[in-house]
C-alpha cells in the first residue's frame, strides 16, 4: 500500500472458545495487513469474526495463536497491563453502543484516557486544550459540557470519536460505529473518519451496511472466521 | 499513576454515588464514634472512681463485724464489734492517725417553720474530718468531751445548712432532731456526692447520742454500743501491715475469738481500689470490644457495598480497561475508594463521637472524659479497615475481562 511498514501485520491468527464440543473457532487462520493511512472496512454475515479480529486488534484481547505485529511490534504475548499501555497510546477504539461515562461531561469524557497516560504528565491546561480542539474537531466545540443524556446518538458517537483520538492512536479501530444510529447520524459519523483519513489516519471499521462500506478505500469480507475476500473499493482508491 | 490521580479519580466515581457513599460510610461513622464514646465513657467511669477513692481519704483500712458468727438469732455477745473496740485500738495499737466509729439513722429535722423528712443522721467520734477529709467552713467539730458526755451538738452538712437557714448564719441556732432539739455548732464545707453518698445533706453528731436516741430498734437497743464499722487511718510513717496485725491481735484477744475463725474482717483502701480496678478494667475491655464489632461491621458494610458497586460498574470498568486502565490501576481505584469512605466515614465519626460525648457529659446521662488518643486509634482502625475490607472487591474489579466488562448491562 503507501507505506513500507504496515501498521497492522498479522499471521495465522486463530482465536479459539469453550473447550471440546462445545468448542467455536471465532478465528480460523487470519493474515492480515494493513498500511499506513489505509481506510478499510471489514464486513461479513453475522458471527464471522469480524468484532473478534477488531478486539485482538484492539488489544483487548489476546489471540489463541498467530501474531500480531502493531507498528512492528509484537504484541500478541503481551500481558494485561502491558495491552492497557497499548491500548492506551495506541489504539482509539469506537464502539457500537458508544461506551461513555454516564453524568460525565463530553470533555471529561475525552479526556478520560489521559488519566492513564504513563510518562510524564502535562499541564491540566494542555490536557484541556487538546480536549477542547478534539471535540471542536468533530463539530462538538458548543457541546463541550453536555453529558451523554443530553446529547444525540451522532453526538454521543462523535464524542467516542474524539476520545480515541485523545492520544493520537497510530490507528483508528470502530466496530460498527454507525450500527446504532439513523441514517442521517450515521453519514455524520461517516464524513468525521472521512475527514480524520484526510487528515492521515489509518482506520479500520466494521460495518454491515453496503453504504457505509462505500466510505473506505479496501473492503475486507469475512466468512467463518477466515477472510473470504480482500478488494479495492472500485470507486475509491488514491 | 501518580496518586493525585488516583484520588481524582476515586473522588469523582463517589460523588456520582452521593447517596450510597455517604450510607456506606454511616457503618464507619458509627462504628468511630462508638470507639470513642466508649472510650470516653469508660475513661470517665475510671475518673470517677479514682476521685471517690481519693475523696474517701488515704490510707484507710476497714474493720467490719464479720456477720457470719453472732448474726441475728445468735446469743448477742459473740461477735461483732463494739463501740470500745473503737478507743481499744486508739489507745493501744501503733501507728494509728485516726480512728472513727459511724453510727447512723434517718431522721425528720425542723428548724424554725422548715421541716424535712428523712434526713440522713451520722453519729461519729472525733477524727472523722480529719480521717474522712472533710473542712469545718463555720463553728467547730464535736470534742471527746462531748462525745463522752452525750452532748446534745451537731454539725451541719453544707446543702442542709443552706436549706434550713438560707442565709443566716447557723452556727448557735437551735435544731430538732426526732424530738430532741440540739444546738448548731458547725457547719462542714461542701464536699459533694462520695458514691452515693451525698455528704453535704447529712447531719453529724455524737456517735453515743444516736446510740442514745435514735438506735432504731428493740433488738439493736439490746445490742447497745455495737458498731458495724471501723474507720483506721493509718499514720503516715506506719507500715500498714503491722497495723492490720496489731489490730487483728488486739480485737482476737478483747473478742476471746481465734484469728483463724474471727468474729471481724479488715480490708484496706487498697483492696477496694484493687477490686475497682479490676471492674473498670473488665468494664473497659467489654467496651473496646463493642467498639471493635461495631468497626469491622462497618467495614463489612463497606466490603458489601463496594461488591455491589463493582458488579453495578462493571460496564464503567471495561470502559476505562478499553481506553488503557490496566489491572492495577482499577484495583487502584476502588481500593481508594474504599479508604476514601472509611476516611471520611472515619472523620465523621470523630466528629460525632466527640460531640456525642460533649452531650452525654452536658445532659448529665453520664460523664465523658475524651481521650485524645482514641481519636487517633478511631481514625487509624477505620482506615485500616477500609484497606482490608476494600481489597477484596478492588481485586474482583481488576480481574475482570475488557471484553466482558464491556458486554456487561
Ligand atoms: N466469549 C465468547 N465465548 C464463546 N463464543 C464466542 C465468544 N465471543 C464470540 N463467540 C463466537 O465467535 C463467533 C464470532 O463472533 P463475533 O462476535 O466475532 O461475530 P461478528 O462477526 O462480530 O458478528 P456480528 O455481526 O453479529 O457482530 C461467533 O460464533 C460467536 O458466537
Ligand atoms: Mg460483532
Amino acid at each position: 500500500m503507501t507505506s513500507s511498514q504496515p501498521i497492522i501485520q498479522t499471521t495465522n491468527i486463530t482465536k479459539v472458545y469453550g473447550m471440546g464440543d462445545a468448542q467455536v473457532r471465532a478465528l480460523d487462520g487470519v493474515d492480515l495487513e494493513i498500511g499506513e493511512n489505509e481506510f478499510v472496512a471489514i464486513m461479513g454475515p453475522s458471527g464471522s469474526g469480524k468484532s473478534t479480529v477488531m478486539n485482538i486488534l484492539g488489544c483487548l484481547d489476546r489471540p489463541t495463536s498467530g501474531q500480531y505485529f502493531l507498528a512492528g511490534e509484537d504484541v500478541s504475548q503481551f500481558d494485561k497491563t502491558q495491552l492497557a499501555i497499548i491500548r492506551n497510546e495506541r489504539i482509539g477504539f469506537v464502539f457500537q453502543s458508544f461506551n461513555l461515562l454516564a453524568r460525565t461531561t463530553a470533555l471529561e469524557n475525552v479526556l478520560l484516557p489521559t488519566l492513564y497516560n504513563r510518562g510524564e504528565e502535562k499541564e491540566e491546561s494542555e490536557y484541556q486544550q487538546k480536549g477542547i480542539a478534539v471535540l471542536e474537531s468533530v463539530g462538538l466545540g458548543d457541546r463541550l459540557h453536555h453529558q451523554p443524556h443530553e446529547m444525540s446518538g451522532g453526538q454521543i458517537q462523535r464524542v467516542a470519536i474524539a476520545r480515541a483520538l485523545i492520544n493520537d492512536p497510530v490507528i483508528i479501530l470502530a466496530d460498527e460505529p454507525t450500527g446504532n444510529l439513523d441514517s442521517k447520524s450515521g453519514a455524520e459519523i461517516m464524513d468525521v473518519l472521512t475527514a480524520l483519513h484526510a487528515q492521515g489516519s489509518t482506520i479500520v471499521m466494521v460495518t454491515h451496511e453496503d453504504e457505509i462500506a462505500e466510505y473506505a478505500q479496501r473492503v475486507i469480507r469475512f466468512r467463518d472466521g477466515v477472510i473470504e475476500t480482500d478488494k479495492m473499493n472500485g470507486n475509491k482508491g488514491n | 499513576m501518580k496518586p493525585k490521580k488516583v484520588i481524582t479519580i476515586a473522588w469523582k466515581g463517589l460523588v456520582k454515588n452521593k447517596l450510597r457513599s455517604l450510607l456506606t460510610m454511616l457503618g464507619v461513622i458509627i462504628g468511630v464514634a462508638a470507639v470513642i464514646i466508649m472510650i470516653a465513657i469508660s475513661a470517665g467511669a475510671e475518673a470517677t472512681i479514682e476521685e471517690e477513692i481519693i475523696s474517701l481519704g488515704s490510707n484507710l483500712i476497714f474493720v467490719q463485724a464479720n456477720f457470719t458468727r453472732g448474726g441475728p438469732g445468735s446469743e448477742p455477745s459473740s461477735g461483732g464489734l463494739v463501740y470500745d473496740d473503737a478507743f481499744a485500738i486508739a489507745d493501744e495499737v501503733n501507728g494509728v492517725a485516726g480512728v472513727v466509729v459511724e453510727q447512723s439513722s434517718s431522721e425528720t429535722v425542723k428548724a424554725g417553720s422548715i421541716s424535712i423528712d428523712g434526713v440522713s443522721v451520722l453519729g461519729s467520734t472525733e477524727d472523722l474530718p480529719s480521717v474522712r477529709d472533710i473542712e469545718i467552713a463555720q463553728g467547730r467539730y464535736f470534742t471527746q468531751d462531748e462525745i463522752d458526755r452525750k452532748h446534745k451538738v451537731i454539725v451541719l452538712g453544707a446543702s442542709l445548712a443552706e436549706e434550713l437557714f438560707g442565709d443566716n448564719p447557723p452556727v448557735g441556732q437551735t435544731v430538732t432532731v426526732g424530738t430532741t432539739k440540739f444546738a448548731v455548732i458547725g457547719v462542714f464545707a461542701e464536699k459533694g456526692l462520695v458514691g452515693d453518698v451525698d455528704y453535704d445533706a447529712r447531719i453529724y453528731m455524737p456517735i453515743t447520742v444516736v446510740f442514745q436516741k435514735f438506735t432504731p430498734s428493740q433488738f439493736a437497743r439490746m445490742i447497745g454500743d455495737r458498731v458495724r464499722l471501723i474507720y483506721v487511718e493509718v499514720a503516715e510513717d506506719a507500715e500498714q501491715n503491722d497495723v492490720i496485725l496489731q489490730i487483728e491481735l488486739l480485737l482476737a484477744k478483747r473478742h476471746d475469738v481465734s484469728l483463724d475463725e474471727p468474729d471481724f474482717s479488715i480490708t484496706t483502701q487498697q483492696d477496694i481500689i484493687t477490686t475497682q480496678e479490676a471492674t473498670t478494667e473488665a468494664f473497659r475491655n467489654l467496651l473496646a470490644w463493642v467498639a471493635a464489632v461495631s468497626l469491622i461491621v462497618g467495614g463489612i458494610g463497606i466490603m458489601n457495598i463496594m461488591m455491589v458497586s463493582v458488579t453495578e460498574r462493571t460496564r464503567e470498568i471495561g470502559i476505562r480497561q478499553s481506553i488503557g486502565a490496566s489491572p492495577n490501576d482499577i484495583r487502584m481505584q476502588f481500593l481508594t475508594e474504599a479508604l476514601l469512605l472509611s476516611l471520611v466515614g472515619g472523620l465523621i465519626g470523630i466528629f460525632v463521637g466527640v460531640g456525642g460525648s460533649w452531650l452525654f457529659n452536658i445532659t448529665g446521662g453520664m460523664r465523658t472524659v475524651i481521650v485524645p488518643s482514641s481519636i487517633l486509634l478511631a481514625f487509624g482502625s477505620s482506615a485500616a479497615v477500609g484497606i482490608f475490607f476494600g481489597y477484596y472487591p478492588a481485586n474482583n474489579a481488576a480481574q475482570l475481562d475488557p471484553i466482558e466488562a464491556l458486554r456487561h448491562e
